[in-house]
């Protein structure tokens, strides 16, 4: 409960959560919202086998997205799209769209290294580098040769992180001696010091004790205000908790192949209490999945 | 073990009824005795054939090994006869193989882990011919160093004029050991887990930076060990040294790339072949000198990777 607390209990630097989330409540309905992302009918292959196809949606500003579905329907490969970190991979091959603020990610002349700047990522396994704290911050200021003080940049970012007050006395020494959720919060810390307008999460919590997993969803939505944010998770329960829109992916066996497709996406409340698709319902009321 | 476990070990026991587990029979015991002799027996083959080999030269060399003995030149008169200018030959040599080998070896490491896309036919040749180089006899070495390096088209620059300088003689030891040095590279660089490129990838840091602000440095001490594993082999290499022409007899330590010079494996292979026995000594004096410092870079090995043995 301790790190819990510590996340909530600090106004100064981030406003309450309650009256955070209220805002946001009255914010939400009605305006049209600015679209970050917008996919047209995207297709993920690796290799000759396509792992998820057919997906088209927009994914909102200010905005937690949840992609939820069973393991294999490819939400994890869409949400690597979104940041060209499928091109890691040799045999991955997309087709469709990719519109970020309507320019089209994989045009010819877009560079990844262009694209990750904008748009950060946090991996499922917490992976500092085997570097002390601060260096673990700065390395994204530095590689980009940002101006301004190291020193503001990696205090700023740690706070925006929830996790100054736990490492300030302690900055210089190795990554690895922290907690798993001290070292995920690092990560997020590291993403947000280069200054993204979206941070994609693929499934942050998932190797994370209760009590650090809790003080990361408190964090996502603390940084929804200033950041739009992408999750994929596997616990229903978190994307319920923390997203504002919801998409559901399930498996589709086509033609003996199995193929990951967009079921539904829809506000998390609609998909979570009134589903239109009968497989939504099943899956998140834990019939299957 | 837990309650729980205990529990169910007991009430395992008592389903049987009398004794819970039966004694190890006899004839397992017997083999399982044999099996240990026999392993044993390998090793006493190996520890005593070393042990026997440094009593023989230590016994032999201990008459002649002093302080004079590493600061004299050597000389037709074996009782003020040294090993001076062979020794700092040999660090020369291996100081100089070590500028070629460490940018070479780590830079064509780079590229077969990062870059190469093992799908194309030309990167796995190279990849198998590298493994092959590592198995080619050291006296080819020393033939394709004497006909490009010391003669050749390539003669170092033109410094040598055809002559065994140390600069040659590093170069033929660094092609030689250079295979040693790529594959321990690429296994220090693969070592590096996914998840830190990933990381550094997704902060909007380019390939280049990857490699060289987290890749490279996360492996340093798996290169640097590779890097003195190979110059322990390099600093006992003879025949090629012989075949390039290096100096059996030079009465002066070099004094830059282009001296001419001679070796400790070539000092002590040129006292060897003589037949005075105060000759074996020095010969047998000037193994232990060159075991001394291939122990030493050996310990360095070991104290780089237990110093800086990252912990995923």
């Amino acid at each position: 409960m301790i790190e819990v607390d510590r996340v909530t209990d600090k106004p100064p630097v981030t406003p309450n959560l309650s009256t955070q989330v209220a805002e946001r409540d009255v914010a939400r309905p009605d305006v049209p919202r600015e679209a970050v992302f917008a996919l047209e009918g995207v297709q993920v292959c690796y290799g000759d086998v396509p792992a998820v196809a057919g997906v088209s949606f927009e994914l909102y500003k200010n905005q937690i997205t949840a992609f939820i579905g069973p393991s294999g329907c490819g939400k994890s490969t869409l949400i690597r799209c979104l940041n060209r970190m499928n091109d890691l991979i040799p045999s991955a091959s997309i087709r469709g769209k990719v519109l970020y603020h309507g320019v089209d990610l994989y045009a010819d002349g877009v560079d990844p290294v262009q694209v990750r700047k904008r748009i950060g990522m946090v991996f499922q396994k917490p992976n500092p580098f085997p570097k002390s704290i601060y260096d673990n911050v700065a390395f994204g200021p530095r590689v980009l040769g940002m101006k301004d003080d190291m020193d503001d940049i990696v205090e700023r970012s740690l706070r925006k992180a929830a996790l100054w007050d736990e490492v300030k006395d302690r900055l210089k020494t190795n990554a690895f001696g922290m907690s798993g959720g001290q070292q995920q919060r690092l990560c997020i810390a590291r993403a947000l010091a280069i200054e993204p307008d979206v941070i994609l999460m693929d499934e942050p919590a998932s190797a994370l004790d209760p009590i650090s997993t809790s003080a990361i969803e408190d964090l996502m939505l603390e940084l929804v205000g200033q950041y739009s944010i992408v999750i994929v998770t596997h616990n229903m329960q978190q994307a319920a908790r923390v997203s504002d829109r919801t998409a559901f992916f399930n498996v589709d066996l086509d033609g003996g192949r199995r193929v990951g497709r967009l079921v539904e996406y829809a506000e998390t409340e609609k998909i979570f209490t009134n589903p239109d698709d009968e497989r939504t319902k099943e899956y998140v009321t834990g019939k299957f999945g | 073990m837990s309650a729980a476990a205990t529990d169910v070990a007991t009430t395992g026991a008592r389903a049987r009824g009398g004794a819970a587990i039966d004694p190890a029979s006899r004839s397992d015991r017997v083999r399982g005795g044999l099996f240990r002799a026999l392993l044993l027996s390998c090793i006493l083959v190996s520890a005593g054939m070393l042990v026997t080999l440094l009593l023989d030269v230590g016994l032999d060399g201990a008459k002649k090994l002093s302080f004079d003995f590493l600061t004299n030149s050597s000389s037709f008169n074996p009782d003020i006869s040294g090993i001076y200018p062979a020794l700092i030959g040999t660090l020369w040599l291996m100081g100089l193989c070590i500028l070629f080998i460490v940018p070479v070896g780590v830079a064509a490491a780079v590229y077969l882990e990062e870059y190469a896309d093992d799908t194309k036919w030309w990167n796995r040749l190279i990849e198998v011919n590298i493994q092959n180089l590592a198995a080619v006899p050291s006296i080819v070495y020393g033939i394709l160093g004497l006909a490009f390096i010391v003669r050749g088209p390539v003669d170092v620059f033109g410094l040598g004029q055809g002559d065994p300088i140390v600069l040659a003689g590093a170069l033929t030891l660094g092609l030689l050991v250079l295979p040693v040095v790529i594959i321990a590279a690429r296994e220090a660089i693969r070592a590096v887990p996914p998840s830190i490129r990933e990381g550094s990838l997704a902060l909007g840091a380019t390939p280049w930076q990857t490699i060289w602000k987290q890749v490279l440095p996360a492996s340093v001490p798996g290169i640097a060990t590779g890097v003195i594993l190979a110059l322990s082999r390099a600093i006992g290499e003879t025949a090629p040294l012989i075949v390039i022409g290096t100096a059996s007899f030079v009465a002066f330590a070099p004094s830059g790339p282009d001296s001419i010079y001679t070796a400790m494996p070539i000092q002590i292979f040129e006292w060897i072949s003589r037949p005075q026995p105060e000759f074996q000594q020095l010969a047998a004096a000037g193994i232990l000198v060159l075991m001394v410092v291939l122990l030493l870079m050996n310990s360095v090995a070991i104290w780089l990777r237990n110093k800086y043995e990252s912990k995923w």
